[in-house]
């Protein structure tokens, strides 16, 4: 259990360093609206990182979550407002369309990469027919829900806090979770065990359609409106939030709480480097910056726990 | 919770399973035939044979993960229906369980994790305390003071440790319960007095009315806790006898091999005059050039850690050497062994590329012509040598790791417990090929588990908590002073 908290150590670490230095840049930001200001866009960013963690979990990457969250957005904004039976049913279907690719990928033994990355021009496509140009509005419970205003602490932490223990729950206690962490870690002890390796996959990748769903739904709630690209830079800090939270590529380690830890620590990097009065031309180069600093720091951990 | 005691419910010599004629062809290869086997409850059943003579085959068979093309297979446990259900199914209900010789945890689970994977019918409610209980149940049964907790990740385990945890498990309460527990070289990463823990539940668990197919190379643990030895030969059973029946003679001739005679005097005589130092470790390991060194000691005392802090000092630059100074072979093949998607060829031939490419061009030819020298030479068993790595078993895999390292023109060879699961008729033929590469001047250091290998060495250091505790040499290498060495540091400390 030790070497796990070592694990979640650094990225709660450069989290509290990262906001020490914004408090300290802007004191104003030590307030309930500053905090839910800094974070409420994190809620959709720490929900797509969930469904990508579900995606490395089982060795896999998923190219296609920034699509998919930008296509679930605007079915949100536009089917699910005006003929809300309609709009849930598209929202399933894509949730079944995401089992449906995790089966493939497995079943053709096609890499990942290249399906997902196939499937982000599909999501694209169709989040661009349903909405060509930037409109819609949310159901109004969403709005309602993402502009709530709990006392004390504002939704954009608690948000957070309930998605990564939810995760939690599911992906490192539930015994399902156990198995679906299997495929990432042992595939074939699985298969020789007679489980469905098909059947762990689909769901694993349902689990993850699931989430961009939540995403795509929070993005509107919170932006009021949608845009076929809305959410394109997902894809990236998505891989990014998990593997700055301790997660890996391969071997089916991931820390949930961790990966939403890093996505908040993503976001608060690009509010960071606003209150620096960087010229956003610089931006996403600063954020690399960061995320190299946070990781290098990972590896000399890692070196010295082997070498211990 | 109450599935039926074995110890009441199956008197002794109930037949658990039987096989009858049975056939098993992989296309034109025919890996089993004409197999016919009662294994009976209470029985331990020893299964020796060399790579390739059908015992994973056999075992498969047993465990329904392969359905035979001919013959019969019957379950005879009362749990198991006999109808159309899939053999695997009908396997695991009757209580067939089998630990395989590559380890098959999940590394990024805990170890009590590690049991739902094979326990499928696991209640969902409270399932983390009930898995818990249940492997430290299984570890304290099988492998008293094992000092393993639940809660660890299997990956910060070692390997002895994951192969304690995966025998445990094997034998641990389940909805059905183990009626034949198959070991697939159970012993071939714990050392000595682990292995003895084991052999001593085997006995418990036989005793109990449960019945275990016992694998292993290592013949003094088969005739120890085997009540029945079955040995095979080219896919057919040669043999099945009571173990009192059988000298460890006729066991090795009944495998298909000659005993080697003279043993010692002929690895005197190749013993040459040695060269010049060729390395010194911080912790004393020190080589001299041509020698044969041997790590000892109980596993896990920091012997791969000295091999690996020797071969990355030596070879961890940032310029590939056009002829590196030091080769590795590996023990763990599936992890720092085998390249699992390439072929045969380009696994065996990756560490000498440099020898015969120019300009950064690999010579096709002179590749080819080498891999099928080695090929020859170590007898590799293959068609062709296009084929996956993977399609080679366990053993031929490994000469292809010693190929790949002994093609190479480096002076010192590393090697780190090379012969896990590697047939006797294999070891002896690369024994001799270490010799004679070593009277050419070659340098070996050879980390071993197995005390008949460091006999064949020039001098040995026996190791213990990290530390050199006896260097060893001449007449000196027995497996007595050895295994002083290995225990005496035990009783001071305590």
């Amino acid at each position: 259990m030790n070497r796990e908290l070592m694990r979640i150590l650094l990225p709660v670490l450069s989290l509290a360093i990262l906001l020490g230095a914004v408090f300290y840049l802007q004191p104003r930001a030590m307030s309930y609206f500053g905090l839910n200001l800094l974070f409420n866009l994190a809620i959709p960013v720490a929900l797509a990182t969930m469904a990508q963690m579900m995606i490395l979990m089982v060795n896999d990457i998923d190219l296609s979550i920034g699509t998919f969250v930008s296509f679930c957005a605007c079915v949100t904004a536009t089917f699910v407002q005006e003929t809300p039976l309609l709009g849930y049913a598209i929202l399933l279907a894509a949730i079944a369309g995401y089992a449906a690719i995790g089966a493939l990928i497995y079943v053709r033994g096609l890499p990942a990469i290249v399906v997902t990355l196939g499937m982000s021009f599909v999501w694209g496509g169709l989040a661009v027919m349903i909405l060509p140009s930037p409109g819609g509005a949310p159901p109004p419970w969403l709005r309602t829900l993402m502009t709530l205003k709990p006392p004390l602490v504002p939704l954009a932490i608690i948000a957070p806090i309930v998605i990564a223990l939810l995760a939690h729950l599911f992906v490192k206690r539930s015994s399902m979770g156990v198995l679906l962490q299997g495929v990432g870690g042992n595939e074939r002890a699985l298969e020789r065990a007679g489980w469905s390796i098909v059947r762990l996959r689909a769901t694993a990748y349902a689990v993850a359609g699931f989430f961009g769903v939540l995403s795509g739904m929070a993005l509107v709630g919170l932006t009021t409106s949608a845009d076929a690209n809305i959410a394109l830079r997902y894809t990236l800090l998505s891989i990014a939030g998990v593997i700055l939270g301790g997660g890996e590529f391969t071997g089916g380690r991931i820390s949930p709480i961790g990966a939403v830890i890093g996505a908040l620590t993503l976001t608060l990097a690009a509010s960071f480097l606003s209150f620096l009065r960087l010229s956003p031309d610089w931006q996403i180069g600063a954020q690399g910056a960061i995320l190299i600093l946070v990781l290098a720091a990972r590896l000399l951990v890692s070196r010295r726990e082997a070498a211990a | 919770m109450t599935p039926p005691d074995i110890s009441t419910s199956a008197d002794l010599s109930a037949p658990v399973v039987e096989l009858n004629d049975v056939h098993m062809a992989f296309g034109p290869v025919q890996a089993l035939s004409g197999a016919s086997l009662t294994i009976r409850a209470g029985e331990c059943i020893g299964l020796v044979g060399h790579n390739g003579a059908g015992k994973s085959t056999f075992v498969n068979v047993v465990n329904g993960r392969l359905t035979p093309t001919g013959g019969a297979v019957s379950y005879t446990g009362e749990q198991a229906p006999q109808d159309q259900v899939r053999n695997s199914a009908r396997a695991h209900s009757a209580g067939i369980r089998s630990v395989f010789q590559e380890l098959s945890l999940c590394p990024n689970l805990t170890v009590l994790e590690n049991l739902r994977i094979p326990y499928s019918t696991m209640p969902r409610h409270r399932w983390r305390s009930l898995a818990r209980t249940t492997v430290i149940e299984a570890l304290d049964a099988v492998f008293p003071d094992h000092g393993i907790s639940a809660h660890a990740l299997v990956g910060d385990l070692s390997i002895a440790e994951r192969q304690m945890v995966e025998i445990a498990i094997a034998f641990s309460k389940r909805d059905h319960d183990a009626r034949l527990v198959i070991l697939d070289e159970p012993t071939s990463s714990l050392d000595v007095s682990i292995a003895r823990q084991l052999l001593a539940h085997i006995r418990r668990f036989c005793a109990a009315g449960g019945a275990v197919i016992f694998i292993s190379h290592m013949l003094g643990e088969v005739f120890e806790v085997a009540s029945r030895i079955v040995v095979m030969k080219d896919g057919r059973i040669a043999e099945a006898r009571e173990t009192a029946d059988f000298t460890h003679d006729d066991l090795v001739e009944a495998m298909g091999h000659v005993v080697p005679e003279g043993d010692a005097a002929q690895a005197a005589e190749a013993r040459a005059e040695l060269g010049p130092e060729v390395a010194r470790l911080p912790s004393g390991l020190s080589a001299r050039q041509g020698e044969i060194v041997g790590l000892a000691g109980l596993a896990g005392h920091g012997q791969a850690e000295a091999l690996a802090q020797f071969f990355l000092s030596r070879s961890s630059k940032w310029r590939a050497d056009d002829r590196p100074e030091v080769v590795f072979v590996a023990g763990d093949r599936a992890r720092d062994g085998v390249l699992p998607l390439w072929s045969i060829l380009r696994n065996l031939s990756l560490a000498t590329l440099k020898e015969f490419s120019r300009r950064g061009i690999v010579n096709r030819t002179a590749e080819a012509a080498l891999a099928q020298d080695w090929q020859q030479r170590i007898g590799i068993r293959a068609d062709k040598l296009t084929d996956p790595i993977l399609s080679l078993s366990g053993g031929n895999q490994q000469k292809v790791l010693f190929a790949r390292a002994l093609a190479s023109a480096a002076p010192i060879v590393v090697m780190d417990d090379p012969m896990r699961g590697v047939d006797v008729g294999t070891k002896k033929e690369v024994y001799r090929m270490i010799r004679s590469e070593a009277a050419t001047g070659r340098t070996f250091l050879w980390y071993s588990t197995e005390t008949d290998e460091i006999l064949e060495c020039d001098r040995v250091f026996v190791f213990r908590n990290g530390d050199i505790s006896a260097e060893l040499t001449g007449a000196d290498i027995t497996a007595e002073n050895m295994l002083r060495a290995s225990f005496e540091m035990q009783e001071a400390a305590e």
